[in-house]
């Protein structure tokens, strides 16, 4: 268990350094949340009633950014190699590497909303009702995404690639956030229900990540 | 045969179908004599391939 | 001949020379029929003569779900027995798959216009078939993107087998969602409902088209493995110029 936690510890102090990434997500997260409302316009009403979505088309589009970093740093530097021949299973050693860029990448992005909701017109509520799918459904986009990174990890432009491959595979993820925040902002079906089922996807996606990661990492170095 | 109202959209329908699968058929067609072309340019300039066999020998 | 015989790709290339024309025939014949019974089938009392656009639309939307099948069973062969013609046949296959998906969007969004009112309705029938679209176009940049073809033969592999799951999403989205796009009337529990006179064109088109997609992709298939001889001539002739 030692190995999986050296690797976590290693991945979030990279990560937080300065050229690390975790903040600059966070950095395009608020950029694209206030880009939102000059491409809208100040009408309050209909910003509050897109702001969950505009909240997970931010945090989804940040993650992206910050998903081309989990393995090509340590493709560039060899470690990559020496990973996947190491003897933690590489499935486990994927997971980790997740986390650790939840962590520092992903959960910035759950302590901005609050902050971000205010320039959104959000209330208290709504706001927190978006934090908790995000904080739910954020894993799930970086264990997804890491399938693509993996996937285009050896490629010299393969930001562009992954994206294209994370961006079908992110959209169930997207639907049900999105739907979860407007089921506790308003609607009339209950918020149990999306949100049941963006939790299932997070499962899911803990299992099936680290494994078609691995699988992509090994086929790839070789 | 008459089509009703909607006829535009069945004839559309029909001729995005027909207009796709022609395409299908002529790329893959003409890939087919692309490669074919290439092989024979390649036996002509004395290329060989491991079995001995000819390179244009597709049967 | 069994699987393993045909790894060897010359023996592929006799048999895909011997049955082409065949095949290529019956896909005409098939079609010519398919498309005479679609036209001359009776108009439906609520929809008209547009009930017609369901004999092209429903096997393009079949065809579409079961090309990915085939492209998974072929990532398998890749990752698992490491078949020489798994890769050719997923490779190959990708092309062909996303342009019938294409044709069931699109056959569908105009079918949709006269029947519902709307040419795109993001219901989760809808929706999960325009995700499977997207994940055909990002195989073939996958394809694409990567030099060495059997190392990008193993990406894709992974990445088809990823996507499957989308395959039981779509065919049970009208079952579990309550959605504009109706429910199955043929493959399901208690049989079909569609009445005879639909249900034979739909059949007949489905099988046609169903054979389109077979010598399509095995002529793909022939051209592939041309490509790589090619390929591997070009390095030959490369290498035997450097010696000399």
């Amino acid at each position: 268990m030692t190995a999986l936690a050296a690797i976590i510890r290693r991945d979030i102090r990279i990560a937080l350094r300065v050229g690390g990434g975790a903040l600059i997500g966070v950095l395009f997260f608020l950029t694209v949340v206030v880009l939102m409302p000059f491409a809208i316009g100040p009408d309050l009403a209909l910003l509050t009633r897109l702001g969950p979505a505009i909240l997970w088309l931010g945090a989804l589009l940040a993650s992206l950014l910050t998903l081309d970093r989990l393995f090509t740093a340590d493709h560039e530097d060899g470690s990559l190699d020496l990973i996947v021949m190491g003897r933690t299973p590489l499935e486990l050693t994927c997971a980790a590497k997740a986390l650790a860029h939840w962590l520092a990448a992903g959960v910035p992005l759950i302590v901005a909303t609050p902050v971000l909701g205010l320039l959104l017109n959000l209330d208290l509520g709504a706001t927190l009702a978006v934090a908790l799918t995000l904080l739910v459904g954020t894993p799930a986009l970086t264990f997804t995404g890491m399938i693509g990174a993996a996937l285009a990890v050896a490629l010299h432009r393969g930001g562009l690639l992954l994206a294209v491959l994370v961006l079908p595979l992110s959209i169930p993820i997207l639907i049900f956030g999105v739907a979860a925040s407007e089921a506790a902002i308003s609607g009339p079906v209950s918020f149990g229900t999306p949100f049941s089922i963006l939790c299932a996807l997070t499962l899911v996606s803990f299992v099936i990540g680290p494994f078609a990661a691995a699988a992509s990492l090994r086929q790839g170095l070789d | 045969m008459s089509l009703g109202r909607y006829a535009p959209f069945i004839l559309t329908s029909y001729g995005i179908v027909a207009a796709v699968v022609l395409f299908l058929i002529v790329w893959i067609t003409m890939d087919y004599r692309r490669q074919l072309q290439r092989l024979r340019e390649l036996e002509a300039s004395g290329v060989s391939r491991r079995s001995g066999r000819s390179a244009v020998d597709t049967k | 001949m069994t699987l393993t015989e045909l790894a060897n790709p010359t023996r592929f290339l006799a048999l895909t020379a011997r049955i082409l024309p065949w095949l290529a025939g019956a896909t005409a014949i098939l079609l010519l029929i398919g498309l005479y019974q679609s036209v001359t089938a009776p108009d439906d009392y609520q929809q008209g003569a547009t009930v017609e656009i369901m004999f092209i639309h429903v096997p393009n939307a079949w065809l579409s779900m079961f090309v990915w099948a085939v492209m998974s069973v072929a990532a398998l062969g890749t990752l698992v027995w490491r078949h020489p013609l798994a890769d050719v046949a997923a490779k190959t296959a990708a092309p062909i798959g996303a342009s019938f998906t294409f044709l069931a969007l699109v056959t569908g969004s105009l079918w949709g216009r006269p029947m519902w009112g709307t040419y795109w309705e993001w219901d989760a029938r809808l929706t999960s078939v325009l995700i499977l679209f997207l994940m055909y176009l990002g195989l073939i940049a996958l394809w694409r993107a990567v030099e060495d073809p059997s190392r990008a033969a193993r990406a894709a592999a992974v990445l088809t087998l990823v996507g499957a799951i989308n395959l039981p999403i779509i065919k049970f989205s009208v079952d579990w969602w309550n959605t504009l796009h109706q429910p199955a009337s043929v493959f399901r529990m208690g049989g079909p409902t569609l009445d005879r006179a639909y249900l034979i064109p739909l059949m007949v088109m489905a099988l046609a088209f169903s054979l389109l997609f077979i010598t399509l992709h095995l002529a793909a298939m022939r051209n592939e493995i041309l490509r790589r001889r090619v390929r591997a001539l070009q390095m030959m002739q490369a290498s035997q110029r450097r010696a000399a």
